[in-house]
This record gives structure tokens, C-alpha cells and sequence, in this order.
């Protein structure tokens, strides 16, 4: 065993130089020139800020904006920090919580993910029937006509992926963006 | 349940099946010898070690090379986790890890399992990540696969002592296998959204004028080999669920390719090198049945929701969505939840811990059924291997028959090895789940209360012997008690298992290879598959239905009288 050390360390070491340093380096260069927008984070700019990362969900309280699903993270939207609730099916505390926010959104029956807290804690989309619902609310503060921005939902609502995989959706930061956009 | 759903499923294992007919022939080639178009650097790496590839090596000789290279690797990598703090590629200053930490991720990561009681952004550096757990990714997915190979040699001919050169099947495994698939994938998830960036975190004004700081780092070429090796282990804290980590439906598919793709074309590869490709499709068949009833039972139960919340007014159309993401759906949550925990790959695209009482129950069994359906790479195909010799002598024993599988005959030393590697399994997962239940140390990890909390604990012991590493994440798993306890059952699960498993190859490969004749029961059939799906069933699954009925059937009772904790 002892003699086996002295050649396992070495096919370690050099193994860790092959597929630990020289190759995800130099893929890590290659994928920057290829998608480098990607590669970097998917950022989202405005005005010469970023403002956020298409595929991170951001935390929004204005009544203004449309707001995300719940976050189970200590500071909601906290993207150093992804976290889901945890909490089991028969728990009190979980179930109040779901309680709550649908007594916050007037009452059910709300969409699902309305009400519940998603898995990273970022979820960056809503459901589109969400979305209808915080419709009235956001035209209100906004001044805005619903139907208006029924269209601006309907032109943000990405449906399943090539019409087969996922579910339909809508990316909050995006559609809020374009919401700042219309004035 | 929808069509749309089912169409979903169906395609992407479809896709599996589609490419593990060629993967499999490919992989046959390889252990042969016959893939060399990386040779010069193959021949660098046995110089570098000082190895010769070419003698062949008996089970004894095989194991303790393996045994070997997994020692080096466990004690690099925890001196890396340690000095994390001085090694470079840290932009975000993250100290070192606490002993009991950095001993639980350096075996978690060792022995192909990637439980994680850390989070990556917010604990590893990129040197760790990207030098340490992804090169254990490679090289514990390649010693399951050279096992599994080694294990087939056993049944390729008659009186052998050789099954191979380990040094030969690792290297091999690693260059002509793992390397192009993972460069490949790789590519594909950075196209799909995933970082691949060595940057600081950007710090990002969000449009309510608060601050946000997006995480970075080179994930995409680990998140591809986490799922082809059957690894499982997230770059992110909240793994295939992190937008980042599964950007979009179709990268959660691919995902799941990824980590079914290797274990199913073993079972082919294992059928071309044993000369009768019939013999592999019956272990595929049974692997993959059982991959669908699993899914269709947490499409099922997820779909339908959980009873509470919608009485308390949630709209029944999307399911239970507490800890699931919007953009994957309930079939493909469904579909990544058999496969990961069928795999022993252990990534998740949702929360089991928030999962309904039933769909929480699957993944928690598809482990405990011995992790063969299909199992890790390699570690699947001698798990199944191992269940396929139980099957034939259950078979003997029924009908009178001669127990023999592929020529070879099944007797007393034989099925008393392959009992001795099944049983590490309800031993390890039971024997500490009991001590954990009475001992206040490990009691205060867990946090729901009820029967639920009985499931969080045995999932872990669960998972960490299975090798498999997701987590029901309510247990703060954190502590030294847990780390030390689950870093110990990893161990058992990976080398007390193989250990007997390889002396059941040596000696299997030790006897004359026979014709089979009239009293031979075929093992290619549809009788033989079932029959080697309902051993699985019961040698694998039995004992643990007192504990099951403790945890997750106690709590969907309990759910279904609407009581609370």
C-alpha cells in the first residue's frame, strides 16, 4: 500500500494539473471569446450600470413595479446567498406564511407561485396568470392603462421552450425594465 | 399530470436511450484499449506516475490501486479545503474551512457522493471549486467506472486471474470519456446562461436603488462533469435550482442526459464486452422501469399539490410549488428527481424537504433500492451486477435451477459476498439514523417537527451511504457531529461495498466460463427482468419499510387529517 502511495500522489497531482488547471483555464478563455455574455453573469445593463442579471430574480416592494415570488432567503433577493425555505409539507410555520400572502394578494385563489417561496430564492419569473394579478395594482400607481400594460406582459410572456419544455413565464426584472421604459 | 408533461419526459429519455447505444459500444471500446487518440498525453501521465498500463492486475492488485489514488485524493484535497485561505483564485477571501467541514466535503467529494454541508458561493474559492472538488468529480466518477469495468472482465472468459490494469481504466476513463463529454456539455451550459468566469462578484444597482451582488465563478464546466460523473455537487448553494446553475427547462433536460446517459450506456457496454449485447439491454430495461414509475409517482404527487395550501386558497393549477422554480414545470422537477436519486448523482432542481409526503418518499427510496437504477457510473453497473448474481440464486433456489449467470456458477462463497455488500447499505443508513434519533448532538440539527423530521435525519444517512448527496436541506448538517457521522457512512457506502464486491469479481473471474444448457435460466428475457426487479425490491428495499412508515407514510396520514407541526 505503502508503495502504491508515491505513484497514486503523482497521478493525482498530475491529474489535478490536467483537469483541474489547463483545461477549465483554458475553457474558461475560450468560453469568454465564444459567449461572453453569458459566460459573464448574463448582466443587464442600463445606462451604463448593471442593474442586475437577466437570470436573477431582484427584489421589488413598489407597488409600481411587479413584484417577484417570495424569497426564503434572510434578505429576500440576496444572490450571495441562494436559499429555499426547507420547510416540510405539514408545517405550521409554512403553512401560515402561505396563509398570509394570500391574504395579502386579496384572498384566493392565487396563483401558486404567488404564495410560495421558490427553490433558489432568486426565481427571476412569474406566471403569467401572477402577473394579471398585480396588473390593476401597478396601472394604479403607475397611471397607467390596464390594457396597456396587459400588452407589456403579453410581449414579455415567453411561453414553453421551443413549445415543448418548461412552463410559460415572465422575467420580472425585464418586464419591469420596459415598465421604466414607457414613460 | 399532463400530456405536454409526459411529452417532455419522454423525450428526454429518449434522448438517453438514443445515446447510449453508441456511448456504449464506445465505452466497450474503450476497455478494451482500443480509444487512443489522446495517447501521447496517456503515456505522459503513466511516466508522471511511474506506472506500467500493461500488467494486468488480479482483484487484489486492482482494489489497492484504487484504494490508493482515493487516499491521495481525500488528503489533497483536504489539505486544499484547509488552506483554502492562501491559495490563489480567491477574489472573494474566503478563510479556510473548519476541520470537521473540510473532512465531510473531502470524503463527500472522495467517494462520488457531493454531500454538501457548505454553500458554495458564500464559502469556496475558485481554486477550491475548480482544482479541488472538480477534480474529484473526474477522478471518483472514473474509479466507479474503471470498477465497473474491471467487474465485467469477471464474466468475459473462464479461469482469469487479470481484470485489467487499474492505472490503464482510470487514465483512460478520465481522457477519453469524462474529459470530451464534459468539454462538450460544458460548452452547452455556458451557451444556455451558466457563468464561466474567474471575476470578482459584480455588484449590481437594481432598479429600486438597492444593491445586489451577483455571484460568479467557473461553473459551467463543473456543473457539466457534477452531472455526467453522477457527482451532484452544486457550485451554487441551491444547486441545479440556482438560475444560474439551471438557467432554462432545456438546460435542466440536458442535465438530466447528462447524468443518465454514462450509467445506461455501462449497462450496454457491459453487455458488448461480455459478447451478448441482449444481456445488457435486460439490465437497462430494468433500470429505466424503474426510472419511470419513480417519476410518475412525484409527477403525481407534486402535481396534485399539497392539500393544506389549497385550502388555504393556492390555485391547484401549478402544483406545490413551495421550493421549485417556475421555469422547469412539475414533469421535469419530477423526471430530475428520479433520475438524480435513481443515478446516485445527487443534484436537485427543487427542495425534496418541501416536496409532499409521497413525492418525498420516492427519492428517499429510489437511494435506498441500492443506487443501481441506474445507478452512479460504474458503481450502478456492479450494483446492478450484484443484484443480477442475487437474482439467479433466488431463481435457483425457487425452481430447482442451477444458479449460474453468464457462464458462471453462483455458489456459497459467491452469495455470501454479494449479501455482505448489499447489507453495508441498511446497516450504515439505519444503524446511524437510530443513534442519530436518540442522541441530543444530532437531534438539534433537525427542524421541522413530526414525522417529517424523522424523514430529514434518515434522508441523510440515506443519501451519504448511497453515495448520492441531496438533501432533505432543513437538517443543519453543519455541525461536527453530522459532518463526522455522515462522512464515516459515505465511507462505508463506497469502500466497505466495493471491497467484497471486487473479491466477488476476482473470484467469479477464477471459474471456468460454461454453455450454457437446458437447465440454464436465460438471464436476457423479460422473465429474468422481472424477476431481477422484484429482488431489488425486496433485498434492497424491505428493510427499510418500518422506518419509511415512521417518516414519510405516517406523515402523508397525518397530512391527509390536516394536522400541522
Amino acid at each position: 500500500m505503502i508503495a502504491l502511495l508515491r505513484p497514486a500522489f503523482a497521478m493525482v497531482l498530475a491529474l489535478t494539473l490536467l483537469l483541474g488547471l489547463a483545461v477549465p483555464l483554458g475553457f474558461t478563455g475560450l468560453a469568454g471569446m465564444l459567449f461572453p455574455a453569458q459566460a459573464g453573469g448574463s448582466l443587464v445593463m442600463r445606462d451604463g450600470h448593471v442593474v442586475g442579471s437577466a437570470l436573477l430574480g431582484q427584489a421589488f416592494t413598489s407597488a409600481r413595479y411587479f413584484q417577484p415570488r417570495p424569497s426564503a432567503i434572510a434578505t429576500p433577493y440576496d444572490a450571495a446567498a441562494s436559499a429555499a425555505s426547507q420547510l416540510g409539507p405539514t408545517s405550521a410555520a409554512l403553512l401560515e406564511a402561505v396563509q398570509q400572502r394570500v391574504a395579502a394578494l386579496g384572498g384566493g385563489p392565487v396563483p401558486a407561485d404567488a404564495a410560495t417561496a421558490s427553490a433558489s430564492g432568486l426565481d427571476p419569473h412569474i406566471s403569467p396568470e401572477n402577473a394579471a394579478r398585480q396588473l390593476h395594482r401597478v396601472a394604479e400607481a403607475r397611471g397607467l392603462p390596464e390594457a396597456r400594460l396587459a400588452e407589456l406582459v403579453a410581449a414579455h410572456t415567453e411561453g414553453r421552450e421551443f413549445g415543448l419544455l418548461g412552463e410559460p413565464r415572465v422575467n420580472v426584472l425585464r418586464l419591469n425594465l420596459a415598465l421604466d421604459a414607457l414613460r | 399530470m399532463t400530456l405536454l408533461g409526459w411529452a417532455q419526459i419522454a423525450l428526454v429519455l429518449g434522448c438517453v436511450v438514443a445515446a447510449a447505444i453508441p456511448l456504449g459500444r464506445y465505452i466497450a471500446s474503450l476497455a478494451a484499449g482500443r480509444i487512443t487518440f489522446l495517447a501521447p498525453l496517456e503515456r505522459a501521465l503513466y511516466a508522471a506516475a511511474g506506472v506500467d498500463p500493461a500488467h494486468g492486475m488480479g482483484w487484489r492488485g486492482y482494489t489497492l490501486a484504487m484504494l490508493a489514488v482515493n487516499l491521495a485524493g481525500f488528503l489533497l484535497l483536504y489539505a486544499m479545503l484547509r488552506l483554502q485561505g492562501v491559495l490563489p483564485f480567491n477574489p472573494q477571501g474566503f478563510a479556510g474551512l473548519s476541520p470537521w467541514l473540510a473532512f465531510n466535503t473531502a470524503v463527500s467529494f472522495v467517494t462520488n457522493t457531493n454531500w454538501q454541508a457548505y454553500s458554495g458561493e458564500a464559502a469556496l474559492s475558485y481554486t477550491s471549486q475548480m482544482a479541488g472538488l472538480a477534480v474529484q468529480n473526474f477522478l471518483s466518477a472514473a474509479t466507479g467506472i474503471a470498477l465497473g469495468l474491471a467487474f465485467a472482465r469477471a464474466f468475459a472468459g473462464g479461469g482469469v486471474k487479470n481484470l485489467g490494469n487499474f492505472w490503464a481504466d482510470f487514465v483512460r476513463v478520465n481522457l477519453y470519456l469524462l474529459l470530451p463529454l464534459a468539454v462538450l456539455v460544458g460548452f452547452a451550459f455556458v451557451a444556455m446562461g451558466m457563468p464561466q468566469s474567474l471575476a470578482t462578484y459584480v455588484e449590481a444597482h437594481t432598479l429600486e436603488g438597492g444593491t445586489q451582488v451577483i455571484p460568479l465563478g467557473p461553473a459551467a464546466f463543473q456543473i457539466a462533469i457534477k452531472h455526467l460523473g453522477t457527482n451532484g455537487g452544486g457550485f451554487f448553494g441551491t444547486n441545479s435550482a440556482h438560475p444560474f446553475e439551471g438557467p432554462s427547462a432545456l438546460a435542466t433536460a440536458l442535465q438530466v442526459w447528462s447524468h443518465q446517459v454514462i450509467p445506461c450506456a455501462l449497462a450496454l457496454a457491459f453487455g458488448h464486452m461480455v459478447g451478448d449485447i441482449r444481456q445488457g439491454r435486460a439490465l437497462l430495461a430494468v433500470m429505466l422501469g424503474y426510472v419511470v414509475v419513480a417519476t410518475a409517482l412525484v409527477y403525481a404527487a407534486e402535481a396534485a399539490g399539497n392539500p393544506l395550501h389549497l385550502a388555504a386558497g393556492l390555485d391547484a393549477a401549478q402544483g406545490n410549488m413551495e421550493g421549485k422554480e417556475l421555469r422547469f414545470g412539475q414533469a421535469l422537477v419530477a423526471l430530475f428527481t428520479a433520475t438524480t436519486t435513481g443515478a446516485s448523482n445527487g443534484a436537485v432542481n427543487a427542495m425534496f424537504d418541501s416536496f409532499t409526503p409521497l413525492g418525498g418518499l420516492v427519492p428517499l427510496f429510489m437511494i435506498q433500492l441500492g443506487e443501481v437504477l441506474p445507478g452512479g457510473v460504474g458503481s450502478g453497473l456492479y450494483g446492478m451486477l450484484v443484484f443480477a448474481l442475487l437474482a439467479v440464486f433466488v431463481a435457483g433456489l425457487m425452481v430447482g435451477r442451477t444458479p449460474e449467470y453468464l457462464g458462471k456458477k453462483v455458489q456459497a462463497r459467491e452469495v455470501k459476498l454479494a449479501m455482505l455488500a448489499v447489507l453495508v447499505l441498511p446497516a450504515t443508513i439505519l444503524g446511524f439514523s437510530a443513534v442519530a434519533m436518540v442522541l441530543p448532538a444530532a437531534i438539534g440539527s433537525i427542524q421541522d417537527q413530526g414525522p417529517h423530521g424523522l424523514s430529514e435525519m434518515l434522508y441523510a444517512y440515506t443519501s451519504a451511504t448511497g453515495n448520492n448527496g441531496s438533501a432533505f436541506g432543513g437538517l443543519t448538517a453543519d455541525t461536527p457531529w453530522l459532518n463526522t457521522t455522515l462522512g464515516i457512512a459515505m465511507l462505508l457506502g463506497r469502500f466497505a461495498y466495493v471491497v467484497p464486491v471486487m473479491a466477488l469479481a476476482g473470484a467469479l473471474a477464477a471459474k471456468p466460463k460454461l454453455a450454457p444448457s437446458t437447465g440454464t435460466l436465460p438471464t436476457h428475457g423479460a422473465l429474468f427482468a422481472g424477476l431481477l426487479a422484484g429482488v431489488i425490491l425486496i433485498l434492497g428495499g424491505l428493510q427499510f419499510m418500518p422506518a419509511l412508515a415512521l417518516g414519510p407514510l405516517a406523515e402523508h396520514f397525518v397530512l391527509a387529517a390536516g394536522k400541522t407541526f
